[in-house]
């Protein structure tokens, strides 16, 4: 049995990773996974905000479908693949698919629970200062109020999204970090596929401490909620 | 200006039998006057002004404002809360700023109109900061700024000052008082401090509680701008106390049971003039 090709060297790892970029293979692979990331995050937060609001708004949803919302977080997104792939056969769809509802759930959640704890009187006195129960009052007031929520929900909706997005990626075919991953095994180069696990595990950290961390500490600062925060 | 009438409002309980919090209450408010309603904490305060904000319905009554139904909030009546309701996302201008903004008045001129206020409330200098980074008081001046920016009618104030230090507090009896005197408004006030009543309104409407009801009304005829050392001021101070003693028992026999009693343990004046505050 030969052990040494299974645990690749950091040097090997170097080399594949300068390699990668030197053909632009690894590049491309980055690009087209950032890609479908971010399509992914921005539909699971257009869809989830707006039933996140439909629910903190109408009791009826929420008695009758909020706790399916819940159950269905708790389903893990690939599970949702075998589905997607029937719908959309092994594309990029079925990848998009299931990212999208990796981070939508989570994402209604934290924009129901940032719309129903806005303070009254933040309500009341809108009211009193004549902007309307309408959308004056939802863009000027209840966005903006639970905006903090709103945040802390994205940051937890892309790290759901980039979990889905790479076991997508693994299984159903087209150009990104995942299938690269694949690939790897498939030619059973182990560099290859720690080198993939390490760019996968620096673009999350980037992503999530350099861009969400940041911006959700500036808001938190702003709004005054670091007290209770540390 | 404020006419209520047999004003009645029961909430809803846990257990089924309502909870009367307001019984057949009717006042007036005439234009320009300066009227507290006092009373101990839970005896309706709140709810009543809620009823003339708009904010509430009355069960039973009528809630006039100017000659005409109350039936929504407006900005014709504007609300200082206790814990003054800025919103935390933007800066004092932008909060002061805020309705005029619902008016459609351009930007350039309601930063003015908003500057114009910050300044009458002295806090000129602090217009870019945001809400947490002020003090209770400054935070409650611009309550007051984003008030008067709208220039209603009439102002209703919610035990505005309840929160903050005696200093501060003094301060602004003097600064609200000023600002009354200048603009003319009609200003209905909540307090459960008696010196803080009697200190700013021409009448002070005192209230008994379970059920709310006006119980007494009192008018002060001192001279403007008031002076602490008034002898007019305490004379009816002292009177307030001795109509509430009664209310004062009431609520502690709720709070402690029926075994409590006043003549036994006497209240100690400060315990009184805040209306059981510490109790
Ligand atoms: N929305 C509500 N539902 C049920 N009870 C209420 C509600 N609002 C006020 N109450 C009750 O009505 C009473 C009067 O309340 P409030 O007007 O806030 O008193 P105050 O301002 O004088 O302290 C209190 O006992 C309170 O518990
Ligand atoms: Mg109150």
């Amino acid at each position: 049995m030969q052990w040494g090709w299974r645990f690749p060297s950091a040097l090997q790892t170097i080399q594949t990773f300068c390699d990668g970029i030197a053909n632009g293979q690894l590049l491309q692979a980055t690009l087209s996974s950032l890609r479908r990331i971010i399509i992914a995050f921005v539909l699971s937060c257009a869809i989830g905000i707006t039933l996140g609001v439909l629910f903190a708004r109408s009791r009826l949803l929420d008695e009758t479908f909020g706790f399916a919302v819940v159950a269905l977080q708790t389903v893990p997104s690939i599970a949702w693949l075998p589905f997607a792939i029937i719908w959309f056969g092994l594309n990029d769809f079925a990848v998009l698919f299931i990212t999208t509802i990796g981070a939508t759930w989570t994402m209604t959640i934290a924009s129901r629970s940032g719309i129903k704890n806005i303070p009254p009187i933040y309500l009341k006195s809108a009211q009193m200062f004549g902007t309307g129960r309408g959308i004056r009052l939802f863009y000027q007031v209840m966005i903006p109020a639970a905006i903090p929520q709103l945040i802390t929900g994205m940051r937890m909706a892309w790290a759901f999204a980039w979990r889905a997005l790479v076991s997508g990626e693994l299984i159903a075919r087209g150009v990104g970090l995942g299938q690269m991953l694949e690939e790897g095994r498939s030619i059973g180069d182990t560099s290859l596929m720690l080198c993939i696990v390490l760019v996968i595990a620096i673009l999350g950290t980037i992503s999530d401490y350099f861009v969400f961390k940041r911006v959700e500490d500036r808001i938190w600062n702003q709004y005054g909620l670091n007290t209770a925060k540390t | 200006m404020i006419r209520v009438e047999g004003v009645s409002k029961t909430f809803e309980q846990r257990g089924g039998a309502g909870y009367t919090a307001l019984d057949d209450i009717a006042f007036e408010v005439g234009k320009g006057e300066f009227v507290s309603i006092l009373g101990p904490s839970g005896c309706g305060k709140s709810t009543l002004l809620n009823l003339v904000a708009g904010l509430e319905r009355a069960d039973k009554g009528r809630v006039e404002v100017s000659g005409k139904k109350v039936n929504a909030p407006g900005p014709d009546r504007i609300v200082v809360f206790q814990d003054h309701a800025l919103y935390p996302w933007l800066t004092v201008l932008e909060n002061v700023a805020f309705g005029l903004k619902q008016k459609r008045i351009k930007k350039e001129e309601r930063h003015e109109r908003a500057m114009e206020q910050i300044r009458a409330v002295h806090l000129g200098k602090f217009a870019d900061r945001y809400p947490h980074e002020l003090s209770g008081g400054m935070k409650q001046r611009v309550a007051i700024a984003r008030a008067l920016v709208m220039d209603p009618e009439i102002l209703l104030m919610d035990e505005p000052f309840a929160a903050l230090d005696e200093q501060t507090r003094l301060l602004l009896h003097k600064e609200l008082e000023q600002i009354w005197l200048n603009t003319g408004k009609t200003i209905l006030f909540i307090t459960h401090n008696i010196r803080e009543a009697v200190t700013l309104s021409d009448r002070v409407l005192v209230m008994s509680t379970r059920p709310g009801r006006i119980k007494k009304e009192f008018r002060v005829q001192a001279a403007r701008p008031r002076e602490a050392g008034d002898s007019l001021l305490h004379h009816i101070e002292s009177q307030i106390m001795n109509t509430l003693a009664a209310e004062l028992a009431k609520v502690a026999k709720e709070e402690y049971g029926d075994d409590y009693n006043l003549e036994k343990s006497p209240l100690s004046h400060s315990a009184v003039s805040n209306l059981g505050d510490g109790i």
